[in-house]
Order: C-alpha cells, then sequence, then structure tokens
C-alpha cells in the first residue's frame, strides 16, 4: 500500500480544508467507512492475526489496538479502546494500545490526514472504529462457525472467546485469530445496540496511568538511539538574524561534535544535552533586528485598541444599528483586551530525526504527522510517503503539537541532513519554547450593546481585532469564511451567539504582525467567549437583572446552552448565600459542538482573585468515558484560569520578556480550585471534550470579581492589576 | 566520577558542573527523570539524593557524587515508593503524564516526612511541581489516599 498522499488524494486543495476544519473548530464530517483501514492492507507486519489497521489478536489472546490518534493526555487511547473493545467484545484486561505509523490507514477518519486535534477524535471515530471492531468480531465468529461447520448466526463473541451454545464448544480469540485475518470483512456489520454496551459510557481506568506512573512512558524527549547525538539551535527570532557568533568557542566546548549554519540558525550538535546547551551559550551571537525593530506588545495593543473603533470587514451585518439606537434606553460600550499566550506543554518542543539514503525517519510527540511528512519530506528532497514517524507519547499538546509549518521537525531533518545516519535530537529548551513560540494571537474587542427599556438588546456592535493563524500557510484558503474572507478563528462564538439579539454586526480587523500565532486549546473560543460573556453580565447589570434569569431569558432559542446554565445555577446553589468576601460569577460557551456552563466562586488573596470552587455543566453528547471527561473538564479549567489569573507573553524591543516559569506562570497546586463536574445525559453523537470546558472559566472568574468588587475586567491576565 | 544510582554506582565522564539530570538522561538511559524548565521552577526533574527531595536540573554532578540517588525507576523499592504509584493509578492521576515521575518523586518525600499530611502539608511539598493537565485536585486525593487518610 502506498502512503503516497498525492495519489490518494487527487485535490490535494479538498483534503487540506477538511484537515483545516478538523483542526480549527466547526468541524462537522461526515465520513464513510474508510475500507482500506481494514485486512491485508494493514500497516503492522502481519502475523496472521490482523483483523484490521487497528486490531491485532496474538494467539495467547493479547489483543493490540493500534490508534491513529495522538495521546497527549486527553485520555484517547482509553476512549478509543472503548470503542474498539466494546464491539470487538474483548476483554478490557486483555488490551494493549499503541501509536500506529504515519499510514494512510489511520488517517482521518473522514480525510485523509493524520491529525489530532479540533477535540474531534472520539466524535469522528464514534462509528467508524466502531464498525472496524464488529467486522472483526464478526470474522471471528465466521471462522469458528466454519470449524465448526453451523451457521454464523448460531454463535457468539463474548469477553474474547467465540461460544456455540448448543455443543457447548467455544475457541479463544488467540486460536481464531489468523485464520479470520484471513477472511473477507464483512461490508455492513452489526453494531451493538446501546443497551449492550459494556465499555462505552462507563467510568474505565486509562490505559495509560501504570506506566505514567512508573516513569516508564517513552516520549519524544526520552528517544534515545545508538549513536545519537543532542543539538541545540541559536535562533534568529522573527525576522532577526545573528551576527558575531563565535564558532571556535562553540566548538571548544567538551562534547560539541559540530557547530554549522542551517537556514533557521546555527546548530550546535554534541554527545549529551548539556554539551549542546553550553557550545550554543559559548557562541555569544547577537541578534539583529532590520525590519520593523523594536516591536512591543504595548504598541500593538494603542494600535488594536484605535483599529477596534474603526469599522472592519463585515462579518455579520443584520437589521438597522441606528434605529435600535434611536429606540434605546441604555447603551452598554465596553473594551476588551487580550494578550498573546504560550501553550507551554511540560515537555519542551523537540524532534529527533535521522536521514538515510532511504529517507527520513522522525521519533517525535506530535498532534499532525501528515503535515510533519510533508514538511520533512520537503527539507530533506524525499517524497512524504519516504518520511516514516514513530509518534512517542506527548508530554502535553494543547494545539502546540499541531504545526502545519513543522516548526521543530524542518530545522530537525536540515541538521540531520548534514549528519547522515546519525540520529539527532533537537531540543528545545523552556526559554526556546516560550520566547521562540507560536502564540495565541493579541486581540481586541470593542462591543456596543443597544438595551431597549425591558432591559434587553436591541442591537449588538462587535468589533474584533486579531491576527488570523494560518495566514500563509496551505491552510490559509480552507479556514476563511468564503463568502466574507475572514478566518473562522476570529469571529467563532461570536458569530453564532447564543443569545437573541434582533440586530447584530459584526466586524474584523485581521491584522499582521511578525509573531507567529497558533490555534491554542479552543482557538477562537479563547478570546470570543470572554468577552460576550463578560459583555453579557455587563448587560444584565445595567437592566439590574440577575445575570442567571437574563441569560435564560435571551436563551430561548438555543436549548443546549439554556438546559446547561439551568443545571449549573441549580448545581451551584445560584443565590444562596456565601462567606463573607465570597463572590459567584457565571459564564457558559459552545464549542467544538459542546456546551459547557461553568459557576466559579472567588474571593481575593492579597488584592488578587483566588477561585474557591468551580461548578461545571458539561453537554457533549453521548457521554464514552464520565471520568475521562470530568479530567478534561478540570484539566480545561486549569489551563483556562491559569491564562486568565496571570499568564501572558509580552514584547519589549523585540523580545519575548518571559523567558522560563519564573515569569510565565502556570497555576500551581494550592490555587487549583475544587472542580464539580455534571454531564448533562444524552443520546445524542458524542462532540468536543477536550477543548470547550475552557472558554467559560475566565468569563466566569471575571463576573465573580466584578460582583466581588464592582470593577469590570477589561484585560488580561487579571493581575495586570491588583484588586484589594 | 563515581554516581551511585538506584543502588548501582556508574563510572560517567561528566563535567563537574553538568547538573545531573542529564548525567542520568543522556548518559545513563535513565529517562523517567523530566527536563520541565532547567531552573528549578517546575519539579519535573524531581530526584531524591540521600533521600531528600533535589532538582536535578540545577543539581551539579559533583554535588551528588558519593551520594545515594533515587530516581522514579527505583522508587518502587520502598514501601512509601508502592503506595505512591498504587494511589496514583487508582486515582487516574496522570494526564500527559510528563510531570507525574517529578509529582510521585515529591510526594513520596512528603509521606516520608509526614506521613498524615494534612491539606497544607500537600500544598507546601507539592507547590513546586507544575502540571499543565491540572491534575492537582487528583494528585491531591492519591497523597491522602497513600497516607490512609
Amino acid at each position: 500500500m502506498s502512503n503516497n498522499l498525492a495519489a490518494d488524494n487527487p485535490s490535494r486543495r479538498s483534503f487540506l480544508k477538511t484537515a483545516a476544519l478538523a483542526t480549527g473548530s466547526a468541524l462537522v464530517v461526515s465520513f464513510t467507512l474508510p475500507q482500506r483501514a481494514f485486512g491485508a492492507g494493514a500497516a503492522t507486519p502481519t502475523n496472521g492475526g490482523t483483523l484490521s489497521a487497528f486490531i491485532r489478536i496474538a494467539a495467547d489472546g493479547v489483543v493490540t489496538l493500534t490508534l491513529g490518534k495522538a495521546e497527549m493526555g486527553q485520555g484517547v487511547h482509553t476512549g478509543l479502546a472503548q470503542l474498539l473493545a466494546d464491539e470487538l467484545e474483548a476483554p478490557w484486561a486483555a488490551l494493549k494500545v499503541e501509536h500506529s505509523p504515519a499510514l494512510p490507514a489511520y488517517a482521518g477518519p473522514g480525510f485523509p490526514m493524520l491529525m489530532t486535534g479540533g477535540s474531534t477524535s472520539i466524535a469522528t471515530c464514534f462509528v467508524p472504529l466502531r464498525t472496524a471492531a464488529a467486522a472483526a468480531r464478526e470474522m471471528l465468529v465466521a471462522e469458528a462457525a466454519s470449524r465448526w461447520k453451523v451457521p454464523a448466526s448460531e454463535c457468539t463473541a463474548v469477553q474474547g472467546v467465540v461460544k456455540h451454545a448448543a455443543s457447548a464448544r467455544q475457541f479463544t480469540y488467540g486460536e481464531l485469530a489468523a485464520a479470520a485475518g484471513q477472511r473477507p470483512v464483512p461490508a455492513k456489520p452489526a453494531l451493538k445496540p446501546r443497551s449492550e454496551w459494556r465499555y462505552i459510557g462507563h467510568a474505565m481506568p486509562r490505559v495509560d496511568s501504570a506506566a505514567k506512573s512508573r516513569g516508564e512512558t517513552r516520549y519524544g524527549l526520552d528517544v534515545r538511539r545508538p549513536g545519537q547525538r543532542y543539538a541545540q539551535l541559536a535562533r534568529p527570532l522573527r525576522g532577526g538574524r545573528l551576527v558575531d557568533a563565535n564558532v571556535a568557542a562553540a566548538r571548544a566546548v567538551p562534547g560539541v561534535t559540530d557547530v554549522f549554519d542551517i537556514p533557521q540558525g546555527i546548530a550546535v550538535v554534541a554527545t549529551n544535552t548539556w554539551a549542546a546547551k553550553q557550545g550554543r551559550a559559548a557562541l555569544q551571537a547577537k541578534m539583529v533586528v532590520e525590519k520593523d525593530a523594536g516591536f512591543s506588545t504595548v504598541a500593538l495593543a494603542k494600535q488594536y485598541s484605535e483599529l477596534a473603533k474603526q469599522p472592519g470587514q463585515v462579518a455579520r451585518a443584520e437589521g438597522d444599528l441606528k434605529k435600535a439606537a434611536a429606540n434605546a434606553t441604555q447603551r452598554v460600550e465596553v473594551d476588551y483586551a487580550f494578550p498573546y499566550l504560550a501553550h507551554a506543554p511540560m515537555e519542551p518542543l523537540n524532534c529527533t530525526a535521522m536521514v538515510t539514503p532511504e529517507g527520513v525517519q522522525l521519533w517525535l510527540g506530535t498532534q499532525g504527522q501528515t503535515f510533519d511528512q510533508m514538511v520533512a519530506a520537503g527539507v530533506a528532497g524525499v517524497r512524504p510517503d519516504q518520511v516514516s514517524i514513530e509518534t512517542c507519547m506527548l508530554g502535553g499538546g494543547f494545539g502546540r503539537r499541531a504545526s502545519a509549518v513543522g516548526d521543530n521537525v524542518a530545522p530537525a531533518v536540515e541538521i540531520a541532513k548534514r549528519l547522515p545516519g546519525i540520529p539527532v535530537q533537537l531540543v528545545w529548551t523552556r526559554e526556546d519554547d516560550l520566547t521562540d513560540g507560536f502564540y495565541r494571537p493579541q486581540a481586541h474587542h470593542h462591543v456596543v450593546v443597544q438595551l431597549g427599556a425591558d432591559g434587553f438588546p436591541l442591537s449588538w456592535q462587535h468589533t474584533v481585532v486579531g491576527q488570523p493563524l494560518v495566514k500563509g500557510t496551505p491552510l490559509e484558503g480552507a479556514m476563511m469564511n468564503p463568502k466574507t474572507g475572514i478566518e473562522v478563528t476570529l469571529t467563532e462564538g461570536i458569530e453564532n451567539l447564543p443569545y437573541a439579539v434582533p440586530v447584530m454586526h459584526l466586524h474584523v480587523h485581521q491584522t499582521t504582525a511578525k509573531v507567529p500565532v497558533q490555534w491554542w486549546r479552543s482557538v477562537g473560543s479563547t478570546h470570543t467567549a470572554f468577552a460576550l460573556e463578560c459583555c453579557i453580565d455587563e448587560c444584565a447589570r445595567a437592566a439590574k437583572q440577575d445575570p442567571v434569569a437574563y441569560r435564560l431569558a435571551l436563551l430561548k432559542d438555543s436549548p443546549k446552552e439554556k438546559r446547561a446554565l439551568e443545571m449549573v445555577a441549580a448545581k451551584a446553589g445560584w443565590g444562596t448565600p456565601l462567606p463573607k468576601g465570597h463572590a459567584r460569577g457565571v459564564a457558559v460557551a459552545s464549542s467544538f459542538g459542546s456546551t459547557v456552563a461553568q459557576v466559579a466562586e472567588v474571593s481575593l488573596v492579597d488584592g488578587q482573585p483566588r477561585v474557591h470552587r468551580v461548578v461545571a455543566v458539561m453537554d457533549c453528547g453521548t457521554v464514552v468515558n464520565p471520568r475521562l471527561v470530568e479530567q478534561q473538564v478540570q484539566s480545561a479549567i486549569a489551563y483556562g484560569l491559569s491564562a486568565a489569573l496571570r499568564e501572558e507573553i509580552t514584547f519589549a524591543a523585540d523580545q519575548v520578556e518571559q523567558t522560563n516559569f519564573h515569569a510565565y506562570k502556570p497555576l500551581r497546586l494550592h490555587e487549583m480550585p475544587v472542580v464539580e463536574v455534571h454531564l448533562v445525559e444524552s443520546t445524542e453523537a458524542p462532540t468536543g471534550v477536550g477543548e470547550p470546558a475552557t472558554p467559560p472559566i475566565g468569563p466566569a472568574v471575571a463576573n465573580a470579581l466584578r460582583a466581588l468588587t464592582g470593577e469590570a475586567v477589561r484585560q488580561l491576565p487579571f493581575n495586570r492589576r491588583s484588586w484589594a | 566520577m563515581k554516581l551511585q544510582v538506584n543502588g548501582t554506582t556508574h563510572e560517567v565522564d561528566a563535567p563537574a558542573d553538568m547538573p545531573l539530570l542529564w548525567a542520568l538522561r543522556d548518559l545513563l538511559n535513565l529517562t523517567g527523570t523530566k527536563f520541565g524548565c532547567g531552573m528549578a521552577q517546575c519539579g519535573a526533574c524531581t530526584i531524591h539524593v540521600d533521600g531528600a527531595p533535589v532538582r536535578s536540573c540545577v543539581t551539579p554532578v559533583s554535588a551528588a557524587e558519593g551520594k545515594a540517588i533515587t530516581t522514579i525507576e527505583a522508587i518502587a523499592a520502598s514501601e512509601v515508593g508502592q503506595r505512591i504509584q498504587a494511589a496514583w493509578v487508582a486515582e487516574d492521576v496522570p494526564q500527559c503524564g510528563y510531570c507525574q515521575s517529578g509529582q510521585i518523586m515529591s510526594a513520596v518525600a512528603l509521606l516520608k516526612e509526614h506521613p498524615q499530611p494534612t491539606d497544607a502539608d500537600i500544598d507546601t511539598a507539592m507547590d513546586g511541581n507544575l502540571c499543565r493537565c491540572g491534575t492537582y485536585n487528583r494528585i491531591r486525593r492519591a497523597i491522602h489516599r497513600a497516607a490512609g487518610n
């Protein structure tokens, strides 16, 4: 089987488009079962027990599940294993789960790329993986039936065994697998009814907990190959160039083996990471910036603020603003300013690469193997199918490891190209990770709401200023609304606001800045939900109405949001007394097909907000694993709260000011609120889980802070000022 | 230079100022100890030296010479280590898992010092260990579970 993308996909443009939608948001994928994912075309060298690309059963009954989706902590290996094992009727204890090779059999589903992002894995795999497993189960049953010479309908597959009840005979899967793998793949295997699910919907334990608790899990940085070298890169950031590098001093560092230029900077290669780091430091290279010198985020914020008052590109224009203004009795006018944010996964970025006459071998944790193959192929001058990838466990992703431009892969392959046959691990220090990142864009919102005599909005006029994420990448056209020419990441969450407003105008300024940007857990909703949910609270306040009641009145056409909000208010005891000095705030937001409502309870500690308790309601359709969904809600709240409280990347005189965790300060254990998670019972198709709980936490806390102090939060992060 | 790691003495060819982290990871292939920040801000590299929790990314090999170094790979040799690891699995603590070696090393040191830690003890002992996945509430529960609280 070829994994030449061009051959598989005559229209590269269309596959990129699908992939882009999957990575961003607003994903609607209708998929057909990928036939190539079945049977003999499987990637893994067959031992005779290969029942599909995803399922291999050894003679001893061990069931190995090979998954194209990357495990970055979101629990996807456990959730997908539930889908497969349930339909396969495999005993949970017999399962082994592994990352797949980067082959087309593992792409998608629904688009021909290996890509993990956009909170799509469970949603998009829900039917195809169960179907693949059901087919495998039917093949096992067919094999047993044929050996017994009885109709397959008389045989049942239960927990790793096929039984013929009438004759009290049975075969284990291990005894059947090799021959069953040679059988034809059923065209329309029958899926279990919901009532027979034994894993789906249950709080199955994570398949990766034990290895991760023993320190045995291998991440990209843990790759150790014979003869491996370690590299660091002196980086000219954002259009600058390096001058006056002392190459001789770098070479003199014991352990340094090579120092050379690559297009991305100066590579220092050594026999260990420390020597590479010392060698890079010895270069003492200076950066010279010629174009747009003196860049600062303070100046950018001022420019954005001014721009937000000007008309931009029109994303939505419904109704007569002048008429609404004439009928209004109150006007709410607010601005919100958002900083650049780093993803800062605990495992700094890295890539290990080896170039041989046959092609390129990569070892890394990645959310986007197909892009990595394209990038590596371009650098090495080979075809993408000559790039093999061993996907390692990811020490966090959050969108950072889903680069369309392979900013880690490209320099690693450049270095490896100079040292053929030698595996080279290019290591980002934390300083590299924070200062040479691809960030959540700085943004500015300006909102004017005209309220009628009843206190409800007559018009909503909203302007967003920010950088598009994929401008200049192969995804540029794909993530743009073709009617407006505006990238969806600047409008999602606002354009489709759930509140009933008779007049709605949304303008967007798509800016250019020399700062690289990328999707960051929950993408556009990281800022759009904040602006919307804080502004609606301002409107409720102006109308002298309770924030929950006010929202509910405006959610008459948005049943999911309404239900989540009602449920969270009840669970949180909205309106009940709190200790002195505490206040509650609420927010609701939908993203990636799911709806999350949160109530945060906040007080002030040393002039800064301390969040004591968060009650969250998640509606993500059918819940595959309630324990994992709860983990993801907790995780998203911690991630979003970190950002809201004090994360920002600022530039002064072209330099990032936050170089390590002393200055870029994620939430620590003592600051983690109690989080109660409630799941909406649903039989709808599953929707996103990893990201949708991030957007509401910032505004929920800001609204609590507003209630507590009487002062609105207009700038992020909150620690830009004291609240005492 | 001789390093005594997990009960075995290793001869390593390292400059005196090389952080123990890189000697463990790159010279001895003990990759369970993680690199997160390089300046004792995140705790991912936590190991024990003579039983005390230490950030190996800022501890030069010369400072550990002749001392007993314990890493995540051998923490199950102690009864407390086994209890902590079992509690971590029972609570399904890890998500991406990258920080968890360091979390576990800090937690084991805490339980050895305070067999029945209070929440305040946990706050103090674990505050140097960052987790970007936000597993903190389960870390707290797992420590209480291991302590039999």
